[in-house]
């Protein structure tokens, strides 16, 4: 949903997993993954699909998404409309493939935005004393405030347009990959090979590259797909709540938004974009949760595998 | 004791201020805030007498220092739209939302807390990977597709339970009982995915410890073994995880209460956003943000209380 809590950073006991446990291994193929977590290779499949579909949508069977047809209005599934038509006649399978475009380019760009600013931050922040405890206290404030309500106050006095979306998504997402990778800082500051680096005088920029950001990597690839799977939902709802992509995109939370008035009378013309939602943001997290286990063996043991 | 105390509540001030600095912020980063509160519509003259009563061409400072000492005396400002006091505002709408933030909260310990132990005692089990099963479904379900999927089955199909709408327990306590039902569902959901994971991963940790089969060894029941010994010592991760989880709960309430069309604080949000009042949306993000750190201070002192071994 919302901001959904952070499931690899909060601090000493991460939440969780499937209790298969993953004997560690060192070589860390994307096949070899896909090949231990089955459910994580079809959830891949299955995103895959989903960025086709977003990406080549008008080749899978649509038409216009946005093209009224009132004499046609709330039709059932047929051979023209697959999934039938909404209130204003519109055909809601092209809708959906459509708003599957608004899903993915979010959560693309969230996770990556997240991710660089959040790095950035963090990186500077774990290695300049003086500046830690600042940037801390501002993250502490940014965290205090449900990340909903701060994305709805960021878009509705910013105005609403996918770019405002994306920012006022990305500002609560970031203080999380913050302390993620400061963690990671503060505990590779003390590393011997950092500690020559510095005594033989390496820039603060080239020691950071070099020796302290290549740590970072794995744990930030498993947070950036919460971030995707978080800024997916956020988006959903704000357009839901009325205060997000705008009205005329076909985004699946506008779809919701639509279908709330209709619904005892056509409830699948809300309940489609919701489940197709829900799978998408499914498949996100258990990719995540694979990535996890393969990438940050340390958290998956302290998550209690035996 | 007292001085750490103290001492904790003092270090609650920079977080509270820097909410304060961005809800203040949050108005002027994005152009002329006169011009935003005036409306889309509004004639330059208009802009100029909004500029003039709300004190927008004072310095920047001045302007921050009138508000946080208005904001200290409990002051959140009016409603551009009603010209009520935010805080009378707040005060009317606040008693659906507690309602339905306390039964949810109530409902989500009692079945997330024994369904994570039973997860923990019986790991690797079905049973565990269903309840991790559930808790990722939790995760990813969004909040209005779960209300308006309960709405279908339970109030549309099956016509069991009211379709909308929220009764105040003190008029009528069957007619609350029924409406409260799904939103408390609803909302449930991802909470107790995550509490119940914590909880697997914190039981799971300390059934490994000593003590544990040292219970076991002088014959302990498995059940006291596993409340009175193990979730004892799991229970201030969990403690802390119910805590911050009162973030998504916050966010979870504002969706929920829309979908059931409750009017509570979350509708009043929602309903600032499509009216444009900033001073309600500014106003309640302070009050929650007050809320979740007074919560976590709480939280975070009672830890002496279920570990002693910690002390303040």
């Amino acid at each position: 949903m919302t901001a959904v809590v952070d499931k690899t950073a909060e601090g000493a006991i991460p939440p969780g997993d499937e209790p298969t446990p993953a004997p560690a291994a060192p070589a860390s193929h994307l096949a070899g993954t896909l090949r231990r977590y089955p459910l994580a290779a079809f959830a891949a499949l299955v995103l895959a699909l989903i960025a086709f579909g977003a990406v080549f949508a008008p080749l899978v069977g649509t038409t216009d998404p946005t093209a009224l047809n009132p004499a046609a209005r709330l039709q059932g599934a047929s051979a023209t409309h697959w999934l039938g038509t909404d209130h204003l006649g519109r055909d809601v399978w092209s809708r959906l493939v459509y708003g599957a475009r608004v899903s993915v380019v979010v959560g693309l760009a969230v996770a990556a935005l997240a991710v660089v600013v959040g790095l950035v931050i963090g990186l500077f922040t774990g290695f300049i004393r003086w500046l830690d405890p600042i940037v801390m206290r501002v993250m502490d404030g940014l965290m205090a405030i449900p990340g909903i309500l701060l994305a709805i106050a960021l878009v509705s006095v910013s105005g609403a347009s996918i770019v405002t979306v994306i920012a006022a998504i990305v500002v609560p997402e970031v203080p999380r990959v913050v302390r993620l990778v400061r963690s990671v800082v503060l505990s590779v500051r003390e590393e011997p090979y950092v500690e020559a680096a510095v005594s033989v005088g390496t820039p603060l920029p080239k020691l950071l590259w070099r020796h302290v950001l290549p740590n970072c990597v794995p744990p930030l690839i498993v947070q950036a797909t919460y971030v995707a799977a978080s800024a997916m939902l956020t988006e959903a709802i704000l357009s839901f709540l009325g205060a997000g992509t705008p009205p005329i995109v076909p985004s699946w939370g506008n779809m919701v938004a639509e279908g709330r008035l209709l619904f005892q009378i056509a409830p699948m013309n809300l309940l489609y974009p919701g489940i197709a939602l829900a799978i998408t943001i499914l498949a996100v997290n258990i990719l995540g949760d694979a990535l996890r286990d393969r990438l940050d063996p340390k958290l998956a043991k302290r998550v209690g595998q035996r | 004791m007292p001085l750490l105390v103290l001492q904790r509540l003092v270090s609650t001030i920079p977080v509270l201020l820097v909410v304060a600095v961005i809800v203040f912020l949050m108005l002027r980063i994005s152009g002329d805030p006169a011009a935003i509160l005036a409306g889309d519509t509004a004639t330059s003259a208009q802009i100029e007498a909004v500029r003039q009563a709300f004190g927008f061409d004072r310095p920047i400072w001045e302007q921050f220092l009138g508000w946080i000492v208005q904001v200290l005396q409990g002051d959140l400002g009016e409603s551009l739209f009603t010209g009520l006091p935010v805080t009378t505002l707040i005060a009317q709408r606040i008693e659906p939302t507690l309602m339905l933030a306390l039964t949810t909260i109530v409902f989500s310990v009692l079945v997330a807390v024994p369904l994570g132990v039973l997860a923990a005692w019986r790991s690797g089990t079905w049973i565990d990977r269903a309840v991790m099963v559930f808790a990722v479904l939790g995760f990813s379900v969004p909040v209005f597709v779960l209300g308006y999927g309960f709405m279908y089955v339970f109030s549309i199909e099956l016509r069991l339970l009211p379709v909308q709408g929220y009764t105040s327990p003190f008029v009528d306590p069957v007619a609350f009982a029924q409406g409260i039902i799904l939103p408390t569902l609803t909302l449930s959901c991802i909470y107790i995915a995550l509490i119940a994971r914590i909880t697997r991963a914190s039981v799971l940790e300390t059934l490994n410890e000593d003590y544990i089969r040292t219970a076991r060894a002088k014959g302990q029941v498995e059940r006291t073994v596993l409340f009175r010994h193990a979730l004892r010592n799991a229970a201030v991760p969990i403690v802390t995880v119910i805590g911050l989880g009162v973030a998504l709960l916050i966010g979870g309430v504002v969706v929920t209460e829309s979908v059931f069309n409750i009017p509570g604080l979350g509708r009043l949000v929602v309903d600032a956003i499509t009216r444009r009042d900033y001073p309600i949306i500014q106003g309640l993000i302070l009050f929650f943000a007050l809320i979740y750190v007074v919560l976590n201070l709480i939280i975070d002192l009672a830890y002496t209380l279920l570990d002693p071994r910690i002390r303040y």
